[in-house]
């Protein structure tokens, strides 16, 4: 290990202790092909703590039973104790009440639910949507579709070479036929933290509903729903080290209200006639059908854990990882980082000089180094910048500093076997 | 380390790839797409006579695709359509199946290590897709690994 990765450390160790957060993710203890795991993939999905594990596993041995409804013992405690995830969605977002906070399947589903229920009653012939230059696939399409059946215009806000979006160009985007302003909290595949306060307000200003992608936020930094005030917020579970299938739709109380149901189903009413059906209030006229009970109870095991550890000592950690992985990366020839904004989390996305992103991952992939390769689910930044694809290591609080030398001597091996 | 799959022939391939340059008077031409890893690459054949007198490629992709395309057009000369749509079927074999190794494929046979890399399956054989889209028709639509 170099001398600024002990240093860097010893410094960080005092107040996180990674070593003893390690023991509690099992899967972090196997060796790939000879050598120790080194997991850089956790914008992808995090990996579960045994606190996850133990709560799903319990559910299933213990509790289990359908929710809602049920008078017997068993429906009364997985009732509970799904019923409980969503209080502590509310104090990790610190929402202002949990009827706000609908269960999805994840981000994905979360958008696509407001584009739909929300989208389709609002957006008429002309009138705009306003997305960024860095979103996911999954902040795009939703949209491409709603304005294509709608005859709506999608606008993107650019951004610069660092990977920051131009707030100024935002500015002037805005205009009174704006309905809908969807950006990403932080960008999965650059890392960029984007000044989500200021959207919201600027949208709001000119009168359009605003709706954060917090995928890759919830993990890493503090998520502030009163203060931010955005109308729609949302992020998936596994990759706030809980289990995949599941997420939260936060959303304001007047337009859910206004909203119709997304999905038809069970649970999401009140009375049926085959005349005439009453929706069920807020949250459960957006959950129709037996939902992902053991992933709810999973997510409650998993925002607990994060609490224990505390979002800001994560932040803290992953920060001083990031700047130390930033800075090794750099030192290495040929090398240049994709998304170097000056607010950034978590994410390390690069490209070699002559070695394609998939040839890294596969020589990585056989020094038991975990990455991803491609395009991230975000081609119009690949096409931005000009590449094909990146090489993506990605920061958790469990991993080290250690690690990040692991990784850049494994670089140094992806160059020996091109050179 | 992963000499099983980067061969020093896939390595110099992919570096210095053979017959990557575009073809004025190409008869058939047809592009291929793998949405996994952003590699695309246009093929050009010349047919005469139900001979591939000539084949190249241009493109971007990683060192397997590269070195993939590069052995192919050399193989492919002087091949008859059906030979060569034949050679298609074995490399196909070799990459997927753990039958013993064909002797018809020459220089090809270096891509066998690719069988313990499911995830590189489709680099080694985006270029064969791409050339069966060629000759089988005038491709109206880019052919996709997936």
């Amino acid at each position: 290990m170099s001398t600024l990765s002990k240093q860097v450390k010893a410094v960080s160790a005092a107040d996180f202790d990674v070593e003893r957060i390690r023991e509690d993710f099992p899967v972090l203890k196997q060796n790939i092909h000879g050598k120790p795991l080194v997991y850089l993939d956790s914008a992808a999905t995090a990996q579960k703590p045994f606190a996850v594990i133990d709560a799903i596993r319990r559910f299933h041995e213990v509790d289990c039973a359908n929710i809602h409804r049920g008078v017997h013992e068993l429906s009364q405690r997985s009732t509970a104790a799904y019923e409980e995830t969503r209080a502590k969605a509310k104090r990790f977002l610190n929402a202002r009440s949990k009827d706000q906070l609908i269960f999805v399947r994840g981000t994905t589903e979360g958008i696509n639910l407001v584009s739909n229920s929300w989208g389709r009653p609002n957006v008429k012939a002309g009138d705009e949507i306003i997305i960024s230059a860095m979103e996911h696939h999954s902040n795009i399409v939703p949209w491409q579709l709603l304005c294509a059946e709608k005859d709506a215009r999608l606008r993107v806000i650019p951004m610069n070479e660092r990977g920051e979006l131009l707030m100024e160009e935002y500015e002037k985007l805005l205009n009174p036929r704006t309905r809908m302003v969807a950006v990403t909290h932080v960008s999965n595949a650059l890392g960029t933290i984007n000044p989500v306060k200021q959207i919201v307000d600027m949208a709001h200003a000119a009168g359009a509903v605003t709706l954060i992608d917090g995928a890759q936020a919830a993990p890493h930094i503090t998520v502030d729903l009163q203060e931010l005030d955005a109308d729609f917020y949302t992020f998936s579970g596994h990759k706030v080290v809980g289990p995949t299938g599941i997420g939260i739709l936060y959303g304001r109380k007047s337009l859910l209200n206004a909203m119709p149901p997304y999905q038809g189903g069970g649970d999401m009413i009140k009375v049926v006639t085959f005349e005439k059906t009453t929706y069920a209030d807020l949250p459960y006229k957006f959950e129709a059908g037996t939902p992902n009970i053991a992933g709810g109870i999973g997510l409650g095991a998993a925002l607990d854990y994060i609490g224990r550890l505390g979002i800001e000592a994560i932040a803290a950690y992953e920060h001083a990882l990031l700047e130390y992985g930033t800075e090794a990366l750099s030192r290495i020839p040929g090398l240049r980082l994709i998304g170097t904004a000056r607010e950034k989390a978590s994410v390390l996305s690069f490209v070699m000089e002559g070695i394609h992103p998939h040839d890294i991952g596969t020589l990585l992939d056989r020094q038991g180094i975990a990455v991803r390769t491609g395009h991230h689910c975000a081609q119009p930044v690949m096409d931005f910048f000009n590449v094909p694809a990146t090489t993506r290591a990605s920061l958790a609080f469990y991993n080290t500093f250690g690690e990040i030398d692991a990784l850049v001597a494994g670089l140094h091996k992806v160059k020996e076997v091109f050179a | 380390m992963v000499h099983d799959l980067y061969q020093e022939i896939i390595l110099d391939h992919s570096k210095r790839p053979r017959n990557c340059h575009s073809m004025a008077d190409a008869t058939r031409q047809a592009d291929g797409y793998n949405p996994l890893c952003g590699d695309k690459l246009k093929l050009f054949v010349k047919v005469e006579n139900d001979i591939v007198v000539d084949v190249s490629f241009v493109g971007s992709g990683c060192a397997i695709s590269t070195a993939s395309a590069s052995l192919m057009t050399e193989s492919l000369k002087g091949k008859s359509r059906e030979e060569a749509l034949k050679m298609l079927d074995k490399f196909h074999e070799l990459l997927t199946t753990d039958t013993a190794v064909s002797q018809d494929l020459g220089k090809l046979v270096v891509f066998c290590g690719v069988r313990d890399y499911p995830a590189r399956v489709k680099c080694a054989t985006l270029a064969w897709h791409t050339l069966k889209s060629a000759l089988g028709n005038d491709a109206a639509e880019p052919v996709s690994t997936e």
